[in-house]
């Protein structure tokens, strides 16, 4: 990798100062990405703002009809926690099958919503459940917060402090990894909350995306067989040596079909 | 003797202690004072002309010590690396050998190819450094697509040395005859087959590192080596001139090889060449992404073959047309492997009466393909048992029936097959009647039938395996165009105090030869396990040694060790009559104590051993002193180990994954040292077939000649979840011309499951019609075909 300066602050504040005019700066919450990037020489940042240090970003709490979790918040704590386990198990159980073991426990929520991948299985999560992302300086609601490819609402020296999610009826995640690196080929998140019924897609496409169709036709009867005709248009979808855009346009009704029939479970 | 350790005992591996706690002593390990470190430029095209190399600002760059290109080689005049096998085409003509310069001159052939050497204080530095080379590459069309290399037109890789890209038309057998029975069967199937291409991924990445007593002139290399004399023979004799006595090459514990570590290779040859000119000692570890594009490749076919069978299914004639991937250059034994390796074992375990088999090797601007696990003769299973079931099914006939049919009968051998290969042993149907009863053959049809109320496809599949391993001997090896030997050698070294070292020619890079080597010493000498040293790998140290590579190391290797304990009992026999004062011929030995036949009179091996150290009381006018024999063994025949696998597959008809979900192996290695060692070869064997069956491919772009599978990130490697328990069994037929009467079992998991997890895919996916699902049969390839079958329907 390149030299680049190294910062460990202790507080989101100081985290924000460190940031401040340095566009070639990088925050890293657990590295899982950046490390590697730069260990293949394919990021080049002045500095890198560790945020490992700051206490006050991680933790699970439940608030009314809200789980917030915290931006460093580990893979590994959010698929133990009883409290998201017991009000929002999809969202356990996702975190749960992200990556490795290794993944797991050093890899933040935060981190992976921020980088977003597409394909991450966090940001599935997030636009299902309409969760709203708060940052150092705003709360944004889901739908606004993920823009494009490896591309979010962030502003420059802007984190990721807290992601709320409203507690779910009925929800399930259902992931095809990609048979070599297993991240998420196509990644379905279904969720039933208070707010209705989301169905949003990762892996298939640049950034996640909803699928109003099935959305409509499970609002009215949250049943597999209501999205079994429902057909996912190929153009724009992801294609690879591991899955042609039709393959993952398929995958996307069929993981729809899996997690619907797990989320009545 | 029978003891607890001896041969046949479940001994844990010695050597685990030390790979287990992390005090394995591998080349990157080495402490080497004032190392500098090298790190390669690579090409990044996968075809260009260099116009112009400047390394002026790198040079200046922190750390650097020297640069090096290609331009430097050839002004010292070094030699080019070797295709060590001469193969001549159907005309008699040695094949075309382009020239394999260690650093690309003017011209780059694959992505990765060396184009500079930088040496700095860091690896770090030294990359640094490569970042500043300012290459000028004018980028030409690259050839990457093997079923077009040798069309008309396509981009040659080495135009003038093999136009055509053509690197020989060879053939065996004698077509007209072939035709004349095809024209006379009841039936004929065809088949189209791609055996895809494979990136080893050894655990260890290859690495280096080299140093030079400028007093004596001793160069010294430490190697990832399968062969470290191997490899000292072809830097010394072709490439680089060094004397064979000037070079030391060393090859400490080594992390897996699969034949990817056979070769000789650009890196530690600059190395070595270049490590008297810096004056320092130099480094090199792989990374990753080197070893994915610059390991030699393996596989990489593609054939048509055509079976003629009878009204009754016996086989008639197999006609066999391929074209083998060579890569950009030769390497070491590129040749060999798809022609002596794959098309003599065309008779697989069958009586078929005439085989006629072209192969014709290609250029393309991709890595060099070379021997991986198995070498050929996977690539030769492939296509026997991919078109007997084909035949099985087109017949309407039990696959097991129509193979057992056809078997070469238990009473044929030795049996001459048609293209060229004399088997030794064999004994075919018990071992296809014992994996028929693992896996419950016949209840397939109930779990297929219950997979299918759960939605799912299920399919059984079997391969019938041949595998020649062992090559030799060496003067047959020789007339087929072999460069070196195909013996083994061995050394018994005691100690004054009745400890032994057991040196050997073989090399282990896993396998498990410092116990299993061990077994055999224990058993026929009786001296404690813990009491035998296995030294290898180390040309200073050890006699000149083939090394390790196509699954000869017990047969070969381990039969070499016997020799020299049939010296060392022969020896001791005649000390030990002197110290018991009794005529030699009545001198026995047993459980390692000399015994005059008929008497209580004896003398421990540890006594006379002592004795022959010190020799106070011995028979020196007949004797010498020193307990220390040498044995070569170099074999009459190759071993023939063989086996049947049956694997069934459930396959889930909405996503394209197939899941193996039964496996059966069955095989016959002849005798069994340690069966917890064959064991895990087997396990390992299968688990890389099974990769090559339904994940692994290396995949180049084909209008840019760039890996896209060039990280694990793409290319698909089979996981501890991949495959269920295994059900292993065994039939023992000895081999009879060596004296353990082992054959090999290296490679056979590898060789024979490619074959068995594909006719399970094609036995699952027939029913709904599917006809041909190309290998790998990834999830992408299974949902294609079931589609292309759907679209098929509603056309």
């Amino acid at each position: 990798m390149y030299d680049f300066a190294y910062h460990r602050p202790k507080s989101l504040a100081d985290a924000v100062n460190m940031l401040k005019g340095k566009p070639e700066a990088r925050a890293m919450s657990g590295g899982m990405t950046l490390i590697p990037t730069l260990k293949q020489r394919l990021a080049k940042p002045s500095d890198v703002v560790d945020l490992a240090g700051i206490k006050e970003l991680a933790g699970i709490k439940v608030e009314g009809n809200n789980v917030t979790i915290g931006g460093m918040t580990k893979h590994a704590d959010v698929a133990t926690s009883a409290d998201v386990k017991s009000n929002i198990p999809a969202l356990a159980y996702l975190a749960g099958h992200i990556g490795d073991p290794q993944v797991r426990n050093r890899g933040t929520m935060g981190g992976s919503v921020a980088n977003n991948d597409p394909a991450a299985d966090y940001p599935a999560a997030v636009v299902a459940l309409n969760a709203t992302v708060t940052t150092n300086t705003r709360k944004v609601p889901a739908d606004s917060f993920f823009k494009g490819l490896f591309e979010t609402a962030l502003g420059e020296g802007e984190l990721i402090t807290s992601i709320s999610f409203p507690k779910a009826e009925k929800a399930a995640y259902m992931k095809f990894p990609n048979p070599a690196s297993r991240y998420a080929m196509v990644g379905v998140f279904v969720a039933k909350t208070a707010g209705g019924v989301r169905v949003a897609v990762t892996g298939a496409g640049p950034s996640v995306f909803r699928v109003k169709a099935m959305e409509d036709a499970l609002a009215k009867n949250f049943s597999s067989a209501a999205i079994k005709d429902i057909k996912i248009p190929a153009d724009g979808l992801n294609s690879d040596i591991h899955g042609s855009a039709e393959y993952r346009a398929h995958l996307v009704g069929v993981m729809a079909r899996r997690a619907v029939d797990a989320a009545n479970k | 003797m029978t003891s607890a350790s001896g041969i046949g005992a479940r001994v844990l591996r010695t050597e685990d202690k030390r790979f287990l706690t992390g005090t394995g002593r591998y080349v990157d390990d080495l402490p080497l004072a004032r190392t500098t470190y090298a790190y390669f430029l690579r090409s990044p095209h996968a075809h260009a002309k260099i116009k112009s190399i400047d390394t002026s600002a790198a040079a200046k760059m922190p750390g650097v010590v020297s640069i090096f290109t290609g331009k430097d080689t050839a002004d010292a005049k070094m030699g080019g690396l070797i295709c060590g096998w001469v193969v001549k085409d159907k005309h008699g003509q040695p094949h075309k050998a382009p020239p394999h310069p260690v650093m690309a001159l003017d011209t780059v052939r694959y992505v990765g190819d060396t184009v500079a050497m930088v040496v700095a204080n860091s690896a770090d530095e030294a990359k640094d450094a490569a970042e500043a080379i300012k290459v000028d590459y004018d980028v030409k069309q690259a050839n990457v697509d093997l079923a077009k290399a040798l069309n008309k037109g396509t981009t040659e890789v080495h135009a003038a040395e093999a136009p055509g890209n053509l690197i020989y038309d060879w053939e065996i057998g004698v077509k007209a005859d072939v035709d004349a029975a095809f024209a006379k069967a009841a039936h004929v199937t065809k088949l189209d087959l791609v055996n895809n291409r494979l990136i080893p991924n050894a655990m260890e990445p290859r690495a280096a590192a080299a140093d030079y007593d400028k007093g004596t002139g001793n160069h010294t290399l430490w190697s990832t080596s399968q062969n470290p004399h191997v490899l000292r023979l072809i830097l010394s004799a072709f490439v680089l001139g060094i004397p064979e006595h000037k070079l030391r090459v060393i090859a400490p514990d080594v992390g897996g090889g699969f034949g990817s570590k056979i070769f000789c290779y650009n890196e530690e040859t600059m190395l070595t060449w270049a490590v008297s000119r810096v004056g320092r000692p130099i480094k090199w570890t792989a990374e990753r992404s080197e070893s994915f594009m610059t390991d030699c490749h393996g596989r990489d076919h593609v054939t048509h073959a055509e079976l003629a069978l009878d009204k009754d299914g016996k086989f008639l004639a197999l006609k066999v047309d391929t074209i083998a991937n060579m890569g950009a250059y030769l390497s070491t034994f590129s040749t060999a492997v798809p022609t002596y390796l794959y098309a003599t074992l065309l008779a697989g375990q069958y009586t078929t009466p005439l085989i006629y088999a072209n192969v014709k090797a290609a250029l393309t601007h991709t890595a060099p393909v070379d021997a991986y696990r198995g070498a050929g003769r996977p690539e030769a299973t492939f296509v026997i048992e991919s078109i007997v079931s084909k035949a099985a099914n087109e017949l309407k006939m039990d696959t097991a029936e129509l193979r057992r049919k056809n078997f070469i009968p238990t009473t044929a051998f030795p049996y001459q097959t048609p293209v060229a290969l004399q088997y030794d042993s064999g004994n075919y149907p018990p071992i296809i009647d014992e994996a028929i009863k693992i896996s419950d053959y016949k209840g397939f049809e109930a779990r297929r039938a219950e997979a299918k109320s759960r939605g799912k496809l299920r399919g059984i599949g079997f391969s019938s395996y041949i595998e020649a391993c062992g090559l030799a001997p060496s003067n047959v090896i020789g007339q087929l165009g072999g460069g070196v030997g195909q013996w083994e050698s061995a050394q018994i070294k005691f100690n004054p105090t009745g400890n032994v070292q057991v040196i050997t020619g073989s090399h282990s890079h896993g396998q498990g030869h410092e116990t299993t080597f061990a077994q055999l010493v224990h058993d026929k000498l009786g001296v404690p396990m813990d009491q035998i040293e296995i030294v290898h790998g180390d040309t200073a140290t050890t006699p000149f040694g083939m090394g390790t590579y196509g699954s000869r190391s017990l047969a070969v290797g381990g039969s070499a060790i016997m020799k020299a304990t049939d010296k060392i009992i022969a020896k001791g026999k005649k000390v030990a009559a002197h110290l018991m004062e009794a005529a030699v011929a009545d001198v026995v030995f047993e459980n390692g104590t000399f015994k005059v036949a008929g008497t209580d009179k004896n003398v421990p091996l540890g006594q006379v051993v002592f004795a022959a150290y010190v020799p106070h009381n011995y028979p020196l006018a007949e004797v010498e002193p020193g307990m220390d024999e040498n044995a070569f063994y170099d074999p009459a025949n190759f071993v023939y180990p063989a086996g049947t696998q049956i694997c069934e597959v459930e396959i889930d008809p909405d996503t394209g994954e197939t899941e193996i979900v039964n496996f059966t192996a069955v095989d016959d290695f002849g005798n069994i040292i340690n069966p917890m060692i064959v064991e895990g070869q087997v396990h390992g064997g299968i688990v890389q077939g099974v990769g090559q069956a339904l994940m692994e491919a290396a995949v180049y772009d084909k209008s840019t000649g760039q890996l896209t599978s060039g990280s694990y990130m793409d290319y698909t490697m089979p996981r501890a979840d991949t495959v269920p328990s295994f059900k292993l069994g065994y039939k023992v037929t000895p081999c009879p011309h060596n004296p353990l009467g082992v054959k090999g079992c290296g490679e056979a998991g590898a060789i024979a499951s490619p074959a068995a997890v594909m006719n399970a895919v094609h036995d699952a996916l027939g029913p709904i019609g599917v006809k041909h699902v190309e290998m790998p049969a990834t999830p992408l390839n299974v949902w294609q075909s079931i589609q292309g079958t759907h679209r098929a329907a509603a056309a």
